[in-house]
């Protein structure tokens, strides 16, 4: 296999190196005096101070805070019932049909989900009156949507790993089904919780195409502003913007990863 | 009998609660979800109009009694303008086909190395994997322009160092939007594939050796058998979003380079034809509905055949 490995890892090295030079490249020239990205002119940190005193940046970064918090909640909580419907109620009368909805909208285009979901909401308006207009609401409606999918299948994951027969035993004793899962269950899967939720989280403010779709005047999303301000060229300002977004990840995820190492090995030495 | 009773009363809160964990996410979806594609089934039959919506009911109850606005015209329109609107879908999965072949080109090496690492060097490449996946794809997207563009880092490098005497133009043509797929869609093919290659057993591979397989045959007869389903998974996974993918295609293609999202949103947003867009969408779906299909029937297959391993589903 000796021949192999040296292709295996160029390639390897070039997949990474595809992964992280457009990064790295532009962490670099965020601290860049000039506008360009490619001639270097001095350091300096004016594209961060400018950034903050851009309020259409800010205001857009706050206004996706809010949305992904609230849908990164509810798509938790609704994630969480269809996990706990998949793995514990055995073969209920609407499996199939929960399972097909749950699932399709993971590989449905967002450029449909996107559009579908506006002429819904624009019908139901005139139907009910509500949702009047466009706005945070519905971004928020929107986003849950899909989220929840992507919550479920990594709460899914967890729950089928946990031993059914704790709950059992506490159901044996006279527990009842509501307090074995708030003191039991949901203690357990709780790691996946959180990750179901940051995930959640993280394609609600990443999204552009369905917040473009269902936002309305003053709703803008801060990938909305962004994708604005991109095609009319590129700013510096985005630059460090970026660079501030990525190394929030980054702490994040190593964090994180760190974390679950760490209980790892922990739980490793008390067995 | 008063034990029966009491587990009775129990159970009655515990059975309507469980009617309710399944009901509340089905309706949630059944009218968020599903409802809006009905919706834009509705609206694809429908015509244009000046006015707020921008199309006609298709039916209703009016003052003559029930109407209808059914109409095929919109579906004719894109057969009339076949190229105008064909052209761009197999160009998409044209795109699409080819950045699965790249993607999977660098993601097989990619998570054959991780999978072969020791365990702190497999969460080091883990998290550098999960890294981008977990940051804007826009941010990426917008980082790879400063990259390509004419004036950008590339093209002013190689002109420093004299390996080129004029910028390449490479923004705006194929090779930008295959470096825009891969750059966001590689995780997604990296990680189903090591997911399958960490459970190969290397034993399997030494055996091989041992008899003298080559390196070649080693990898025809053993290891691209066993890491197919993760190959397919990756490759669904890559090709889906990729067929219906916009924003690749509308910063870093040019006008040649349309594909259908780009072309749905230039008829929505420009045109303000929603009933057009509409059967743009229902056509993008008919598209994708074999893989789509196909993909789900792989996922219940796998959910059969997995068994349950605390620790694959912890470095999954």
């Amino acid at each position: 296999m000796g021949r192999m490995n040296g292709l295996v890892l160029s390639l390897g090295a070039l997949g990474f190196g595809i992964l992280y030079l457009p990064i790295i490249i532009m962490v670099i020239f965020s601290f860049n005096a000039g506008k360009l990205v490619s001639v270097w002119s001095g350091a300096s940190l004016k594209w961060y101070a400018g950034l903050l005193e851009n309020d259409q940046l800010l205001s857009a970064f706050g206004t996706s805070l809010l949305i992904a918090v609230w849908a990164a909640t509810i798509a938790t909580i609704f994630g969480i019932c269809i996990a706990v419907a998949f793995v514990r109620f055995g073969n209920f009368r609407s499996r199939l049909a929960l399972s097909a909805i749950a699932s399709a909208p993971l590989v449905m285009p967002e450029i449909v989900t996107g559009l579908s979901m506006l002429l819904l909401f624009i019908s139901m308006e005139s139907l009910f009156g509500w949702p009047s207009g466009r706005g945070v609401d519905t971004i928020i409606i929107a986003h849950a949507t899909f989220g929840m999918c992507f919550a479920a299948v990594v709460i899914q994951a967890r729950l089928r790993d946990f031993d059914m027969a704790i709950e059992e035993a506490a159901a044996d004793l006279g527990a009842t089904q509501p307090f074995i899962f708030l003191s039991i269950t949901l203690p357990v899967i709780a790691p996946a919780v959180v990750a179901a939720w940051l995930l959640a989280f993280t394609l609600s403010f990443d999204d552009l195409v369905i917040a473009s779709f269902v936002s309305g005047p003053g709703s803008s999303t801060l990938p909305i502003v962004i994708f604005s301000k991109v095609r009319l060229g590129v700013t510096p300002e985005i630059n460090a913007l970026a660079t501030v977004m990525i190394v929030v990840v980054a702490v994040a995820v190593i964090g994180a990863s760190w974390a679950i190492r760490r209980r790892l090995s922990g739980r490793d030495q008390n067995q | 009998m008063v034990r029966g009773m009491g587990k009775y009363l129990v159970n009655l809160p515990a059975v309507t609660g469980r009617r309710l964990v399944i009901a509340l996410p089905l309706i949630w979806l059944a009218v968020f979800f599903f409802l809006p594609l009905v919706e834009t089934l509705q609206v694809s039959f429908t015509s244009p109009r000046r006015g707020i919506p921008p199309y006609e009911p298709l039916w209703g109850i009016g003052d003559d009694g029930f109407f209808t606005n059914f109409t095929t015209g919109n579906y004719a329109l894109l057969l009339q303008y076949w190229s105008d609107y064909f052209g761009p879908a197999f160009n998409s999965i044209k795109l699409a086909f080819f950045s699965t072949l790249v993607c999977l080109l660098f993601a097989y090496p990619m998570a054959w190395w991780i999978a072969r690492s020791n365990e702190k060097w497999r969460t080091i490449l883990l998290v550098l994997v999960m890294l981008p996946f977990w940051t804007s794809s826009l941010l990426r997207i917008y980082a790879l322009i400063g990259l390509l563009n004419p004036n950008g880092f590339i093209n002013a490098a190689g002109l420093w160092l004299g390996l080129i005497d004029a910028p390449i133009q490479m923004m705006q043509t194929d090779f930008s939007i295959y470096m825009g797929m891969v750059l966001t869609y590689l995780p997604l093919m990296i990680l189903p594939l090591y997911a399958v290659m960490v459970r190969l057993d290397a034993d399997l591979l030494d055996a091989a050796a041992d008899l003298g397989g080559s390196g070649i045959q080693i990898f025809r007869t053993i290891i691209l058998p066993l890491t197919l389903p993760g190959i397919i998974a990756g490759s669904l996974l890559v090709f889906i979003p990729a067929v219906g993918e916009f924003v690749i295609p509308a910063l870093l293609g040019g006008p040649d380079q349309l594909m259908m999202g780009k072309v749905l949103w230039t008829e929505f947003f420009r045109n303000r034809d929603w009933p057009v867009a509409s059967a743009i969408a229902m056509l993008l779906l008919a598209i994708l509905t074999v893989p789509i299909i196909y993909a789900r029937y792989q996922d219940g297959r796998d959910a059969v055949a997995e068994t349950p391993n605390p620790k694959q589903a912890e470095a999954g």
